[in-house]
């Protein structure tokens, strides 16, 4: 854990007690109290806590839900109207948990552009990046099983679609595919048996992202967090204990972030899901247009990109899994975009070119939509093998600050500052 | 420096491929976004569209009335309970007029074997019993073959939710779809169902002269393929209200029956929308308070 003062004392007898026996509250007291945290962070840096809220929002309504749902191709329609009209405050819990999907990656998708941007995957920070990543896919996961269970029309033709990528295996040994396939189904088609499976999986991955954010969380805490300047905390009036400052921050943050959470669940429920959703599933009838969520359009428009289906699964998995490779694709010193003046461009280039390709991803999978997906496909892959590791050679950063402190508070001398005794 | 400059002028030549890519999907989304086929569908004034919508009781009920009359003889309303026309936040019939309209109800409930286990009568028709308040309120058909059979191969289909169901395609440029996105979302306008609906209902035309209809299909702009097995159902006057002031046209008949599908798919609108202002509320007025605490406590230290 990050060195800093131990200032915990026990308050009563009883945490006394505890504390001779489990420091617990010690621990805590550490950690999420007297934290250590750069007194120049930015509200970017308060989608952390956010995703935590979104977890926990997610785990507690779907709780709830599945106390309601059922799981069976037969009824799980039916159970999601029931929850609708029927089940006191369902309509609310349902809507929670549906918009809140949208809310977590909406959050997660900010929470990563400030670490590519801040160069927050950089050395010591390399662990900490690869487990987001692990968290990002499992979220992937845990959401497209997810959508599965309202058994409507796009739940499963959704399903169909994707599972049915694991076929293009097939071209690599013959007859791989099709058995990774019958595999996820539990059958030849995607049926209620497959719907099974999916909401048990749906109910345990949520358990296991909580894992990997408390070791996510662990890891932040072991190297400190990274900072606007992307210059680390030198001195003590540099940073601010996590109470109350980064707390009082994270709670505005958060509340503010509610609201727009709130305005979705209370005035456009609907808005972020697909009509095609309230028609029950039917194996008989396809919808003329099976989009993804919003979240996946990205990815899905440069699996559309590419001609081979065996290539498109495979760069459309490869799209996300190079994140895993950025702490050393990326060959500047330098971390913070903010004083990379050829690099920035470069990375706001590559966030237009993933908000193109899920634009590119909701449409037709024709003409020049797919030509478009195919230049942005290319910049992509780009900018992570080949921008990413020569700009960091060539570019000459700009000048920086010494310090953080010197980059809030410009040349004063830092033992002039007040510092906010705790 | 020189050395950067390469990339610098990739970066600029990046950018120039963005600016034209925006420009061509600008140029290009039009002619095909329409290559579907689907018609452009006129937005409603509904009374219960945006953040402050509510439904209008009078509409529901004549709605309601609409249903009964006409679109009851095909399509049914499983998931919508008669206790449900009583309840607040919809229609609101009186609970003894609806007892009474259940009771009447022409399309009566299955409810298991009777005493003797028997399903049939002797002469084989399902033995089923008047609706109560707790029943739904069902089509008239037993099942989709059933309704198949008896509608040349067309299954009508149940109307619970299906405002919900359908919605409507942008038709248009990125900028402009991204524009009407936002603005959606801004009013709380999630509307194009019923907005489908209302256009389906009043886009029966007569088809162009080398349009090529098929034996039983009737001709409708709306309709994705502008063939449907669903023969126009409302005419002027077919439905006789009892407050003369509104009118009795196709177009009143297609608003009100659309407002009282948005309310059964929707039930909880009303105490959705009042419950928001609430939340909203609260949350704004603890933001600012936060928001201050936060300035307040940060100020000691710059």
């Amino acid at each position: 854990m990050a060195h800093h003062e131990d200032t915990y004392k026990p308050g009563s007898r009883l945490e006394q007690w505890l504390d001779e026996r489990l420091p617990a509250l010690r621990m805590m007291h550490g950690q999420f109290v007297d934290f250590p945290t750069p007194r120049n962070l930015n509200y970017l840096w308060t989608f952390g806590g956010i995703l935590t809220f979104c977890l926990v929002i997610q785990i507690v309504t779907g709780v709830v839900l599945a106390m309601h749902y059922i799981p069976s191709d037969k009824m799980a329609f039916d159970s999601i109207e029931h929850i609708r009209r029927d089940v006191n405050y369902g309509w609310l819990i349902r809507s929670v948990h549906a918009v809140g999907a949208s809310m977590f990656f909406l959050a997660v998708y900010i929470h990563i552009a400030r670490g590519f941007y801040y160069g927050s995957y950089k050395a010591p920070r390399e662990i900490l990046w690869i487990l987001g990543v692990v968290i990002y896919l499992l979220m992937m996961a845990t959401g497209f099983l997810g959508y599965t269970l309202p058994w409507g029309q796009m739940s499963f033709w959704g399903v169909t679609v994707i599972t049915n990528l694991f076929s293009s295996f097939d071209a690599v040994i013959p007859g791989l595919g099709t058995k990774i396939v019958q595999w996820l189904w539990g059958g030849y088609s995607v049926s209620g048996v497959t719907l099974n499976r999916f909401f048990s999986l749906h109910y345990l991955l949520p358990f296991v992202i909580a894992g990997v954010v408390a070791l996510h969380i662990w890891a932040l805490h072991v190297v400190g967090q990274n900072n606007p300047t992307g210059i680390e905390i030198k001195t003590k009036s540099d940073s601010v204990p996590m109470a109350p400052y980064a707390v009082a921050k994270d709670l505005f943050a958060l509340f503010v972030f509610v609201m727009l959470f709130g305005w979705f669940v209370f005035y456009a429920p609907d808005y972020l899901g697909h009509a095609d959703n309230y028609i029950e599933a039917n194996p008989l009838v396809t919808p003329p247009h099976i989009v993804p969520e919003w979240y996946y359009l990205p990815f899905y428009a440069i699996l559309r990109a590419v001609p081979s289906k065996l290539g498109g699964v495979l760069l459309m998995f490869g799209s996300i899994l190079i994140w895993l490779f950025v702490p050393w694709l990326d060959t500047s010193r330098v971390r913070s975009a903010r004083y990379r003046p050829i690099f920035k461009w470069l990375l706001v280039l590559f966030f237009i070119s993933f908000v193109a390709l899920g634009y590119l991803g909701s449409q037709p999978a024709e003409g020049v939509y797919i030509f478009w997906a195919r230049i942005f496909t290319l910049y992509y892959f780009a900018f992570f093998l080949i921008l990413m590791p020569i700009v960091g050679v060539l570019e000459t950063p700009s000048p920086m600050p010494r310090s953080i402190t010197e980059s809030v508070l410009g040349n004063k001398p830092a033992e002039a500052v007040m510092v906010a005794k705790h | 420096m020189n050395s950067a400059f390469g990339i610098a002028g990739f970066a600029r030549g990046m950018a120039a491929i963005c600016a034209a890519a925006g420009a061509s999907l600008l140029i290009a989304a039009g002619p095909a976004a329409s290559a579907g086929g689907e018609a452009h569908i006129e937005r409603q004034s509904w009374s219960f569209a945006g953040i402050r919508g509510k439904f209008d009781k009078e509409q529901l009920q004549r709605g309601f009335q609409v249903y009964q009359d006409v679109c009851s003889s095909c399509h049914g309303l499983k998931r919508v309970y008669f206790r449900n026309l009583a309840e607040p936040g919809g229609p609101e019939f009186n609970v003894e007029a609806v007892k009474a309209l259940a009771a009447s109800w022409p399309n009566q409930i299955f409810d298991g074997p009777d005493d003797q286990g028997n399903i049939a009568t002797r002469k084989g028709a399902i033995i089923k019993r008047p609706a109560r308040l707790s029943d739904p309120i069902l089509g008239p058909y037993d099942n989709d073959k059933q309704a198949r059979a008896a509608q040349n191969g067309a299954l009508p289909p149940d109307l619970s939710i299906i405002t919900k169901a359908r919605g409507v395609t942008y038709h248009g440029n990125v900028i402009g779809h991204i524009g009407s996105m936002l603005r959606d979302v801004v009013n709380g306008y999630q509307e194009g169902g019923p907005d489908y609906v209302h256009a389906l209902l009043t886009g029966y035309k007569k088809p162009p002269a080398d349009f090529k209809l098929a034996e039983g299909m009737n001709y409708n702009v709306a309709f994705p393929g502008n063939q449907i097995a669903m023969v126009e159902p409302l005419t002027d006057g077919r439905v006789k209200y009892q407050n003369k002031d509104v009118p009795q046209t196709v177009e009143q008949y297609s608003t009100d029956v659309t407002a009282f599908l948005a309310w059964a798919a929707d039930p909880r609108l009303e105490e959705r929308k009042n419950m928001g202002w609430v939340v909203m509320l609260y949350l704004l007025v603890t933001s600012v308070l936060l928001y201050f605490a936060k300035k307040r406590l940060w100020s000691k230290l710059h």
